[in-house]
């Protein structure tokens, strides 16, 4: 990617663009990467970052972590703070996945012990958490039953038996953000969300079940607080969002929104931006809309963990409870939300967008449940299916970046391009010869998502813990998948 | 084909340019994109049966949206794979309505090749315009 000449070096990893590099940006940006990852990026960043530094309210600098690619409106790992007061808030920060995001389940079984039994693990996996196009879940909900399931998160789960108690608290706000809101969804969100409760999606959704090698165990101290203690351990980590239900509610709104601002004297330089004041009635309408796509997002990973649960149960003739299948943490990468941030030493009320970005609280900060005061908050980084993926942690030094992360590896191909180099069938044949077993319903799907499509997992991580805006905890290597 | 799939735009997600003579053309075309990327083989839509769809918009380029997100809401609220059947636009007074019919049949993962879901209409970008040939339009998809 070109560069703009006024780009200028912060650190080995961090480069700011000034705000006078195009006209009506209010804040700098910032792009957290190494030289390398910088110049790989494609030319949306650049455009899409320096946009978002044009938004009313907004605190510091516009910022894009290392996964950073050309998204919509945002760039896919943007993230900016808005004044809480005088801000706006913008559906376009949060993406039509609203709170989108990565779950992790330990088990007490090693490599070794899965080994003769991954193929019916997967099998099954694939038959018990429906993915693809308009998929359909297992769970039948009135209308009235999903507005209350939207409204309470993974609660309502809990509340019916789908998951374990301790589940809600390893989840970000515990698993139930308050201030949902279901008046504020139209009839038509609801109804494409009804029936996908438990679905995985399509694209870059996943469930995946993955090894860690004793050697890419980076903290011990903190692998074990997070549940992993035993060589060669076997986790499962997925990746998936609100569905249809959310994407309709962000669509829902673009709308209003688009209406909204001649009345707000807010002009954008593209209508993904679309945004108003936070304190707008149209803001707080989708601020609680939002919230309920949040909630759905939250409930659809409890369903789908419970799913994976059973699974591991038939196959291997115990209980969960006795597979040690405890949840590591929940970590959500498209959400706006109101968390207090020292900006120049006073503390101010921040509307975070995150986009494609995760939070990355440090220990001891407000909102962390008890069992990761000392441990800061667990960061699940979802890798492309063929490399890895990786545990990290929060670190007090995240400050800079809003206590705000990377989210993935980051695409580096288009779907259309990768498409044409790559062939879904001779794909999952050479996967499978490495060892990772694989089931996708679509096989020009499973073509898009190959490894070359995606940035290096590894140097993205390596660039935020040189950042200092995460810590590596563990890598893991895929062995099972089944692709959305 | 009257639409293509652009390789160097939008990594993440689907661009396509779509061209028709008229601009009802257009929107029929625009409509076989987006359901194009989530089946393979279009021509394996039986057209059993019919949804009713109107709309109005202020500008040109957003009533195609709001046509393409019907699409996508039949996909996921009905289950349905639909393809345009007719579509009629007037666009001598504000706001611009649209009225049509989209044909198809409920989506069968034994008879449908499915590929990426499609999860939502952009605006980034998106253009819709009168060229010498006739009309086009630009659009990303959410993916």
């Amino acid at each position: 990617m070109p560069l703009p000449s006024t780009i200028k070096k912060i650190s080995d990893t961090v480069w700011e663009i000034p705000s006078s590099y195009k006209s009506g940006m209010r804040v700098p940006a910032r792009i957290y990467a190494t030289e390398k990852l910088l110049h790989e990026m494609d030319d949306g960043v650049i455009d899409q970052v320096t946009n978002v530094a044009m938004l009313p309210g907004i605190v510091r600098y516009a910022l894009c972590m290392p996964d950073g690619h050309w998204g919509y409106g945002f760039p896919i790992g943007g993230v900016a703070a808005m004044d809480a007061d005088e801000g706006v808030i913008s559906p376009g920060g949060i993406g039509f996945d609203v709170n989108c995001g990565m779950r992790l389940v330990v088990t007490n079984l090693t490599h070794d012990d899965v080994k003769p039994h991954l193929r019916t693990l997967v099998d099954r996996l694939f038959e018990r958490v429906p993915a693809g196009v308009g998929s359909s879940g297992f769970l039948q909900l009135s209308h009235k039953e999903f507005r209350q399931l939207v409204e309470q998160g993974a609660r309502w789960c809990i509340r019916r038996g789908l998951g374990w108690e301790q589940d809600l608290e390893r989840t970000e706000e515990s698993a139930c953000i308050s201030g949902a809101d279901s008046n504020k969804i139209s009839d038509k969100a609801i109804e494409r969300g009804v029936d996908q409760v438990g679905t995985l999606g399509s694209g870059n959704h996943y469930l995946e079940i993955q090894v860690v090698r004793p050697e890419n165990v980076f903290d011990r101290k903190l692998a074990e607080a997070f549940g992993i203690t035993i060589p060669n351990q076997v986790v499962v980590m997925f990746h998936c969002g609100s569905r249809g239900f959310g994407h309709q509610v962000a669509t829902d709104y673009l709308q209003v929104f688009l209406k909204a601002m001649p009345r707000y004297n807010i002009s954008v330089p593209d209508r993904e931006l679309a945004c108003a004041p936070f304190h707008s009635p149209e803001g707080q309408d989708y601020f609680a809309g939002m919230k309920c796509a949040i909630n759905m997002s939250f409930a659809n990973r409890q369903v789908i963990l419970h799913r994976i649960r059973e699974v591991f149960s038939s196959v291997f003739g115990r209980k969960p409870e006795a597979l040690g299948m405890h949840m590591v943490y929940d970590v959500a990468h498209n959400t706006a939300k109101l968390e207090r941030h020292r900006v120049d030493g006073k503390e101010r009320s921040l509307l975070i967008h995150r986009k494609g970005s995760t939070r990355a609280f440090a220990p001891r900060m407000e909102g962390l449940a008890a069992s990761h005061q000392e441990t800061g908050q667990p960061v699940i980084i979802g890798g492309s299916m063929e490399t890895g993926s990786y545990l990290l942690v929060g670190v007090p030094s995240g400050a800079d970046s809003f206590f705000t992360t990377a989210h993935g590896s980051g695409r580096t191909m288009s779907r259309a391009k990768a498409k044409k180099l790559y062939n879904g069938r001779q794909l999952q044949q050479q996967m499978e010869d490495r060892g990772i077993y694989v089931r996708s319903v679509s096989y020009a799907g499973l073509a898009e998502e190959a490894g070359d499509a995606y940035k290096d997992i590894d140097a993205v991580v390596d660039a935020t813990e040189r950042a200092g805006i995460s810590k590596r905890v563990v890598r893991f290597i895929p062995i099972g998948n089944v692709k959305g | 084909m009257p639409y293509e799939f652009l390789e160097d735009v939008a990594t993440a997600d689907v661009a396509f340019i779509a061209r028709g003579e008229s601009i009802e053309d257009l929107f029929c075309a625009a409509a076989d994109a987006t359901m194009n990327v989530m089946v393979t083989d279009l021509s394996t839509i039986d057209r059993s049966l019919e949804r009713s769809v109107n709309g109005e918009a202020e500008a040109l380029d957003l009533l195609l949206v709001n046509w393409l997100q019907e699409l996508i809401y039949y996909k996921d609220a009905q289950r349905l794979l639909l393809r345009a059947a007719s579509v009629t636009i007037e666009r001598g007074h504000k706001p611009l309505r649209l009225s049509g019919v989209l044909s198809g049949e409920p989506m069968n993962p034994q008879k449908h090749e499915l590929n990426a879901d499609v999860k939502a209409v952009t605006l980034h970008r998106l253009r819709v315009e009168q060229t010498p040939k006739g009309w086009e339009a630009f659009v990303i998809l959410d993916i």
